[in-house]
């Protein structure tokens, strides 16, 4: 069973060492240039913290009323404590806490997420009535923070040195502010409309991994997920600017950043999310798919680009139904009677045949004429239904439904595997493995190796280079950039164009 | 400038110069965009204001007994009827007639706002008077000529674009895909049919649903669809005209005439929402005696309560649905948090504290906004979140595939073929609520060997709370109890006599 967590467990130091304040401000001292790395690295056991393959994995649950802090201690004024670190923290397993510093201060691309957020190259309230929320390294969560400055937002980042931190929305008033202004004036006003699809949600459908665990096959179903909504978003929802993250460990979030998007309330966010939902029903119920036919024009293309990678992703890559036992949950899907006994017998008959050749038996049964009963249309509507229930996206729509849901920044460390929350580019995302993706470690590794080898070059020379641009990151990097220019250059067009609308009404 | 900010402040004051204050009436539906400025009297004030909460009432308890908007109106004619009559313009006459007619249509304009006015203050009451208020809405557009509906639509512009002739030929097959019709002639009625274009933000019940066709953030909404379109341009007017109306109210305060009738007539919009008392069963229930309770909860919670058994663990909407209900039977905080971390055994402490602790207490209202909550209604359970894959909250009549309805109906000891049959038709018909009674009466019939609920003084309305269906299960238990020791006793007696 590949699971990539512990290929990176040589990054890992003793967790009890990693993050005291003093070896933290340590780090930041010692940084001018050599950065210094254990060099006797100690590999401990990673302990899978998340027992339940949970939901509450990737993002803080922020339903619309849970909106306090969740630690009471959370300072309201502009300068949160950090509060005392006391335990080791668990959730840093897969990451040597003492990367932070180094991956905040010289690789975390802030001047990006500043603008991706702010759309203008001066801060707005967009960026400065922006709520962030922090979790330390004790796991204390702060909510409603909020910045001025792209600088003070990257200052506060490196003086609390979160293991993580979530992205919120724009509020009517600044949210530091929240306990002085009047309720009603405080209110969510805009966030970009927001995807998470989990692999956890695929567990039944999964022979692969199972929980917390992914491999290139069951990525697959990311994939396709991406692939299917992204093309509707831009085809039947007119977006251009959607925005694909890796979530670190096992799924993928969008950020749907146009104008029109982020300003969508919470009905019609809902309104969106149900037009995505196709399987429908609990543990319970035993068909999920229920859909009109003729099928919607939406579903009608889903299924073409799910068909096309059924055969490879399930059939070959999860073989669900090689067992006589697993393969009565294909047979329930399928319509006819007759039918099913007369594949029951041939499958118990000829001993071990795959999901392929099972799936390729349907059809071959069904034109001998084995049954009397078959009624070919529905047994053409029984099999697309079976490939909308294995492989059509599965989203956490909730997260979706509301405009104040908080959710991870993109460039983040997952603090399980230590792997960067990097783009994944929407338009190809069968290029993306998450087993590629740079880890905090290695990148550290990588400054310094590209520092040792470039000792003897001068050093405007070596200040011309990012710091990004001597690791692996950098094409996520320059990918992110690209994506807020074309953000900020729409956004100033629209800005333009309400100028002139309104310069113009003036004139006349 | 100074004097150009005078006048205006002047102006404003006086509403100018030229404002009618009567206004004429020429058709009957109303969508509610100009206020009414013309004096009444507070009898008529508040009269006016009371007949239309009857109605809206009623609209209200149907929405409750789950009455399909096409049904409603059948309930609701009597009553509108009676209090607000709206006559069509074919029976004015001249003289007394006329007169009528424009009473009529006054009375609703100005009961209307009376009611905003009302029902303007909190978020809950306003959602409520909105939905209301839409259904009103609806049924009166439905029963309209359809001369009547086109004057509307004239009146107000909606800013719906119509699309060509050309352009529709040219997405036919997709127009044909999204429509709901899919029965043989539909290519036709696609053809002949005509079509508005409108941003998906105007129409998003339309959209939820998939009943559009969608292209680059337009819905293809065809005329048979316009009354949703209608509908909820009626309520998102409604619902911000309520919000400003809010932010105005306080300067209303120094009227004493009127508060008092508004916050009365708020107070006499009551859902006959079923409210658990909590707390009601003695000491309270500690968590060691959760599971001894089962027996009396409804499907729901027991499913859920076994998938918590089963895995040691359930999700979160789970937590949140079965947790607000053991609320509403009893258990304090203290024993919710004890009950919690000894169902989740395979959970560290740290973990538990850290990621569950503050839900539950946040739930009795002891975190983040301190908000007290309920514990949820049928009507929510069924309209919150959908369960996914790995889910079990939610309602299994509404959720359960059928085969594993019946099967977990036969594991809490329904073993009656014609009652599983009734429950299954009762779920064909979405009449879910009448599902889980008609579940409560056979269960009960066999469990305590009571032959009718009639006569143990435990009502015979439908369930539409879980709290509801333990209450009345735990009571008749009581009841049924009593009956025995009664009959013992009886008996007993009987025997002393006869000894």
């Amino acid at each position: 069973m590949p699971s990539f967590k512990t290929d990176d467990l040589s990054q890992c130091r003793d967790p009890t060492e990693a993050s005291s304040p003093q070896s933290q401000s340590s780090v930041v001292q010692q940084f001018d240039g050599n950065i210094q790395t254990s060099s006797s690295p100690t590999p401990v056991a990673v302990k899978e913290d998340d027992m339940f393959g949970d939901e509450d994995d990737d993002d803080f649950e922020a339903a619309a009323d849970a909106l306090e802090s969740k630690s009471s201690s959370a300072p309201s004024s502009s300068a949160p404590m950090v509060a005392p670190i006391s335990t080791p923290p668990s959730k840093t397993a897969g990451l040597d806490a003492s990367d932070m510093p180094i991956f905040y201060q010289r690789l975390m691309p802030f001047k990006e997420i500043f603008q991706w957020l702010n759309h203008f190259p001066s801060p707005t309230t967009s960026f400065t009535n922006r709520e962030f929320a922090f979790t330390l390294q004790n796991d204390a969560y702060l909510r409603y923070q909020s910045f001025p400055t792209s600088d003070a937002f990257k200052k506060e980042v490196n003086r609390l040195l979160p293991s993580r931190f979530e992205i919120g929305p724009v509020y009517s008033a600044n949210p530091r502010d929240r306990k002085i202004v009047r309720k009603t004036a405080f209110r969510p006003l805009e966030k970009e409309l927001v995807f998470d699809i989990d692999m956890t949600d695929y567990d039944d459908v999964r022979t692969c991994c199972k929980g917390t665990d992914i491999c290139s096959k069951c990525w697959n179903f990311i994939t396709v997920a991406i692939r299917v909504i992204d093309q509707a978003l831009r085809e039947d929802f007119g977006f251009q600017h959607v925005l694909w993250v890796y979530s670190g460990r096992r799924g993928a979030h969008a950020w749907v950043c146009d104008k029109r998007a982020r300003t969508l309330d919470d009905s019609k966010r809902r309104a969106v999310a149900s037009y995505f939902e196709v399987l429908k029903g609990g543990a319970q119920s035993s068909k999920r798919v229920n859909l009109k036919r003729p099928l919607h024009p939406f579903v009608a293309r889903s299924l073409n680009i799910l068909r096309d990678s059924f055969k490879d992703t399930i059939l070959i890559g999860q073989d669900p139904w090689r067992t006589q036992e697993s393969a009565e949950k294909l047979l329930s899907l399928l319509p006819d009677r007759e039918l099913n006994d007369a594949l029951r017998k041939k499958w118990a008959s000829s001993g071990d045949r795959s999901s392929l050749q099972k799936w390729a038996d349907i059809d071959a049964l069904a034109e001998q004429g084995v049954s009397r009963t078959l009624d070919p249309t529905h047994l053409l509507e029984a099999k697309q239904d079976v490939i909308l229930e294995y492989l059509y996206p599965r989203l956490d729509a909730e997260v979706s439904k509301h405009l104040n849901h908080l959710l991870k920044s993109p460039f983040c460390v997952h603090p399980g595997t230590g792997r960067v929350c990097v783009p994944i580019n929407g338009e190809r995302p069968e290029t993306f493995d998450p087993m590629d993706v740079p880890t905090a470690g290695m990148l550290t590794a990588e400054i310094n190796e590209w520092d040792m080898v470039h000792k003897t070059l001068d050093s405007p020379e070596r200040e011309k280079l990012s710091d990004y641009e001597k690791t692996s990151l950098k094409p996520y990097v320059e990918y992110f950039h690209r994506f807020v220019s074309g953000l900020m250059k729409e956004e100033m067009k629209q800005k333009r164009q309400r100028e002139a609308e309104s310069s113009g009404s003036l004139d006349f | 400038m100074f004097r150009a900010q005078k006048k205006r402040v002047l102006e404003r004051t006086t509403f100018g110069h030229e404002v009618e204050r009567e206004q004429a009436y020429p058709d009957r539906l109303n969508m509610y965009l100009v206020p009414p400025l013309a004096e009444i009297t507070l009898d008529q004030f508040e009269e006016w204001a009371v007949d239309r909460l009857r109605v809206l009432g009623e609209i209200e308890t149907c929405v409750f007994r789950n009455i399909k908007a096409k049904q409603m109106e059948q309930s609701v004619r009597p009553l509108m009827e009676k209090y607000l009559p709206l006559s069509p313009n074919s029976t004015s006459g001249g003289g007394n007639k006329d007169m009528q007619l424009e009473e009529e249509r006054k009375k609703d304009h100005y009961s209307h706002f009376i009611l905003r006015l009302a029902f303007c203050r909190s978020e809950d009451l306003r959602r409520r008077f909105v939905k209301a208020e839409t259904l009103l809405f609806r049924i009166r557009y439905l029963s309209v000529d359809p001369s009547e509906r086109q004057a509307l639509l004239r009146k107000y512009d909606f800013g719906w674009t119509p699309v060509s002739d050309e352009e529709r030929d040219d997405l036919l097959p997709n127009l044909i895909f999204a429509s709901e019709n899919s029965s043989a002639p539909f290519e036709k009625t696609v053809k002949s049919e005509s079509y508005f274009k409108v941003p998906f933000e105007r129409v998003p019940e339309l959209i939820e649903t998939r009943r559009v066709y969608m292209k680059a953030g337009v819905a293809y909404v065809p005329s048979s669809l316009q009354l949703s379109l209608i509908l909820s341009e009626f309520s998102a007017k409604l619902e911000r005209a309520l919000e400003i109306t809010a932010r105005a109210l306080p300067r209303l305060d120094e009227d004493d005439r009127l508060v008092p009738i508004l916050n009365h007539l708020s107070k006499g919009f009551v859902a006959p929402e079923y409210v658990p008392e909590g707390g009601d069963h003695g000491d309270g229930v500690k968590a060691w005696q959760v599971d001894s309770l089962v027996e009396h909860m409804p499907l729901c919670m027991r499913t859920m309560h076994q998938a918590l058994r089963r895995d040691q663990h359930l999700r979160y909407y789970g937590r949140q649905q079965y947790g607000l209900f053991l609320k509403g039977i009893g258990l304090s905080v203290e024993e919710a948090l004890t009950f919690w971390r000894k169902s989740f055994a395979k959970t560290t402490d740290d973990k538990f504290t850290k990621e569950y602790r503050y839900n539950i207490r946040h739930n009795y209202g002891l975190e983040g906004n301190r908000k007290n909550y309920r514990p949820m209604g049928c009507q929510q359970i069924l309209s919150d979140a959908a369960p996914g894959p790995n889910d079990h909250h939610g309602c299994p009549y509404r959720y359960f595939s059928e085969d594993n309805l019946v099967a977990s109906l036969e594991g809490i000891g329904i073993q009656d073929r014609s009652v599983l049959k009734q429950v299954k038709d009762d779920v064909k018909a979405k009449q879910y609520h009448v599902a889980c009674t008609r579940v409560f009466e056979a269960s009960h019939r066999t469990l305590h060997g009571v032959k009718s609920l009639i006569g143990t003084g435990v009502g015979m309305e439908s369930i539409t709370h879980p709290n509801l269906y333990f209450d009345r299960s735990l009571q008749m238990a009581k009841e049924a109890e009593k009956i025995e020791q009664a009959s013992d006793e009886h008996a007993a007696a009987a025997a002393t006599i006869a000894a």
